[in-house]
């Protein structure tokens, strides 16, 4: 059963570029519990922690800088709002090939990436718009992209699946399964070389982890202690395949073990878990340069991609998992904690709106590429 | 005889292959309970099993290889590729370990096994998921590679593959899965590989055309015909390795002009192949130089106006058709 990220151990490594990885590296325990014991995805369990977290959660909030958390709960709004009109103009046939929307697991690139500084790393899968407004790419130039139009952030050349900022050090929108978790670990070594004091936050699918680059770039990590944060986002499935039809054991955190690695097992719809939790990971990697495996499971709402009919699971299951939103759940501990009031996730909503709405008359305005771009950018 | 799509003739040389030998089995990503993510192996895991129909994890390498060894102990593996860009995480299988293992072996493991899957471009599916890789895997040898281009190949192509003793690369095309075409009736209707086909016959030009670049070949052979009154022939290789190269050869000494037009990017391509094999067979029967239409020399860019800007289309092919024309 999984235990909450709070209830895990700090490491202890030192960071050195010599140093003896068996001597410096000690594991953080996988909070054994999430044991192979079929209780894993047990809803019941999740909000029993989530209950007995709840307390002391509020208490920190209320040591946290309120513009902070106003600002995460519109990322998270605004990235939910966003997919929503993906959805809607995909249909419209305004965005072509594949769309894979984030809905359900705004929690994780919100409660992650907001830990960042500015100047750190990210990477991602092709499930990649949420992930790239909240490094900075605006709304105008990520549905630009979709429209592929000019206007987008890569021009119109790579679409839904390809965003990329080096401006906002955001190092794309990955197609190849498992690919960018080996481009992810290069990212981490350049880091590493360069002595730039930059952490690396690595995205990933739990079906990519079946995938050999996992436990390739794994191994590489911990043996070379590079600041890479491997953020597995597990949401169950991989297109119409459950974890358990894929994966021999059920504890994705655990696999770390093996390589030495310190890891967590994270509840993906609790936004401030996923901080916290991150938050550790990343003093290990920028003061320690050590690497950590969090293991953060959320769910997705919507198909694999716009083009799934989404026949392997039920309606209920859905539903079930949508009890958890986190983004109810955001709003309630801020109410709770009296952070924010009713007037003002009003107001979140509208901003949020309004955002999308710019956005779309941007793409919508935005010309389509010169046919002249179809050779350029091939070679430097 | 029974009109079916290529998707449905694919599924019904399957099926029929299962049935007919115990040692067929497919496996891949999301070919069982999903039937498919194409839905080419649409009913084959309700209708046979986990044994004969085996979804894998994401893991090219891993379940390529497993094929490889299945066949050489004595199975005869489908592995289907959910696209062939994919396949390049498994190319090392591919190339290093099935297309060498009979020759390495002094003739005495074979591989029975086919590859297979949708190759080259899709609906503005961008640069990682847009490649045509024929070129790739025909450059080695121990390797067939099968191309069809209408339903009735694809079933029969399929059947002949997955017959023989060799690995064989099979390419089908995501576009063309909802084509619909004749398809022999009865279980033994096979396509031997290796055998190129006349898709149109002609007099004053010939087309080399393969898998997607073929209804466009005969699309622009039609509107030639019916603006310039020039008669084009259309020739479809099917069998890209081993190629019939005598078919080819035999139509451009009829129509002493050759247009070749191909999915994949030309530098290196199989039409670079096609055109110094005519050109050593065929010279002197040529009345003018060769011309290619292949899909501009860039990763496929996502936006429609430039991936329609790097594709071959009927339009470039009327053009290069009037070129060595001389129109
Ligand atoms: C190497 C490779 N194999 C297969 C695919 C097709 N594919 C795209 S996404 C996907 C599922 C991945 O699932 P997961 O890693 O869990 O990420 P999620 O989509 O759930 O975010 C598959 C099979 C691919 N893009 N790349
Ligand atoms: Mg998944």
């Amino acid at each position: 059963m999984p235990k909450t990220a709070t209830s895990t151990k700090k490491v202890s490594a030192k960071a050195g570029l010599n140093g003896s990885a068996a001597k410096t590296t000690q594991s953080v325990k996988a909070n054994g519990s999430s044991a192979d014991d079929g209780s894993y995805f047990d809803l019941e369990l999740a909000k029993a922690e989530y209950a007995a977290r709840r307390d002391s959660q509020l208490r920190s909030i209320k040591t946290i800088d309120k513009k902070l958390l106003r600002e995460m709960l519109y990322q998270m709004v605004l990235g939910r709002r966003f997919e929503e009109k993906c959805a809607e103009v995909y249909r419209m046939g305004k965005i072509g090939g594949f769309c894979h929307l984030y809905i359900g697991q705004e929690a994780i690139a919100i409660g992650s990436m907001m830990a960042l500084e500015p100047s750190d790393m990210v990477i991602t899968a092709y499930r990649d718009h949420v992930q790239a407004m909240v490094k900075g790419l605006s709304p105008e130039s990520v549905l630009a992209e979709l429209y592929g139009k000019e206007g987008g952030c890569v021009k119109g050349k790579g679409g839904s699946m390809h965003m990329f900022s080096q401006e906002h050090q955001f190092y794309g929108g990955h197609g190849i399964v498992g690919g960018q978790i080996g481009v992810g670990t290069g990212l981490g070594y350049a880091a590493k070389y360069k002595a730039t004091g930059q952490v690396v936050l690595c995205f990933f699918g739990e079906a990519a982890v079946n995938q050999g680059i996992f436990h390739e770039s794994l191994n590489m990590a911990q043996l070379w202690k590079l600041p890479v944060i491997y953020i597995c986002e597990n949401n169950h499935y991989g297109m119409g395949t459950s974890q358990e039809r894929a994966m021999s054991i059920r504890n994705i955190a655990k696999k770390a073990e093996s390589y030495g690695m310190a890891n967590e097992f994270v509840d993906g719809m609790d936004v401030m878990a996923v901080r916290e939790a991150t938050l550790r990971a990343i003093d290990r990697a920028r003061n320690e340069s050590m690497p950590t495996l969090l293991e953060v499971r959320a769910y997705r709402y919507m198909g694999h991609s716009m083009s799934d009919p989404g026949n392997y699971r039920t309606r209920d299951e859905i539903a079930r998992y949508q009890e958890r939103d986190p983004i109810l759940l955001f709003k309630d501990t801020l109410k709770a904690a009296k952070v924010l009031s009713d007037k003002e996730f009003d107001k979140i909503e509208q901003e949020a709106a309004a955002a999308v709405e710019r956005a779309v008359e941007f793409a919508e305005n935005s010309p389509y590429p010169s046919e002249s771009e179809l050779l350029t950018d091939v070679l430097v | 005889m029974a009109v079916l799509t290529i998707r449905d003739a694919l599924n019904e040389a399957l099926r029929e292959e299962i049935l007919r030998d115990e040692n067929v089995f497919v496996m891949g990503e999301e070919v069982a309970e999903y039937d498919g993510a194409y839905k080419v192996t649409r009913g084959l895991w309700k209708e046979f099993g986990d044994k004969r129909v085996v979804d894998t994890p994401i893991t090219e390498l891993g379940f390529a290889a497993v094929g490889v060894g299945a066949a050489m102990a004595g199975l005869r593996p489908v592995i289907e590729f959910m696209t062939w860009n994919f396949s390049i995480l498994a190319s090392d299988q591919i190339i290093n370990h099935a297309a060498k293992m009979l020759y390495m072996s002094g003739g005495q493991f074979k591989v029975p096994i086919v590859f297979r899957g949708p190759n080259g471009s899709a609906f503005q599916v961008s640069s990682q998921h847009s490649q045509a890789l024929e070129a790739f895997y025909a450059n080695f040898p121990g390797l067939k590679v099968v191309m069809p281009s209408t339903a009735a190949d694809a079933k029969g192509l399929l059947k002949s593959s997955i017959r023989d003793d060799n690995p064989v690369i099979f390419l089908e095309q995501e576009r063309m899965y909802g084509l619909k075409g004749e398809v022999p009736e009865g279980d033994d209707f096979i396509i031997p590989l290796g055998l190129a086909d006349i898709k149109r016959e002609g007099t004053d030009c010939t087309i080399v055309a393969r898998s997607m670049t073929v209804p466009l070949a005969l699309q622009a052979a039609e509107k030639i015909q019916a603006e310039f009154d020039v008669s084009v022939e259309v020739v479809d290789p099917r069998t890209i390795k081993p190629l019939d190269i005598d078919t080819i050869v035999g139509s451009v000494q009829k129509t002493n002009r050759l247009v070749i037009a191909e999915e994949s990017h030309e530098f290196a391509s199989v039409g670079a192949e096609i055109t110094y094999q005519v050109m050593d067979r065929a010279f002197d029967h040529l009345d003018a130089p060769i011309k290619r239409v292949s899909t501009a020399e860039t990763p496929m860019p996502y936006a429609k106006n430039l991936e329609a800007a790097a594709l071959p289309s009927v339009e470039k092919i009327i053009a290069a058709v009037k070129d060595v024309c001389y129109l």
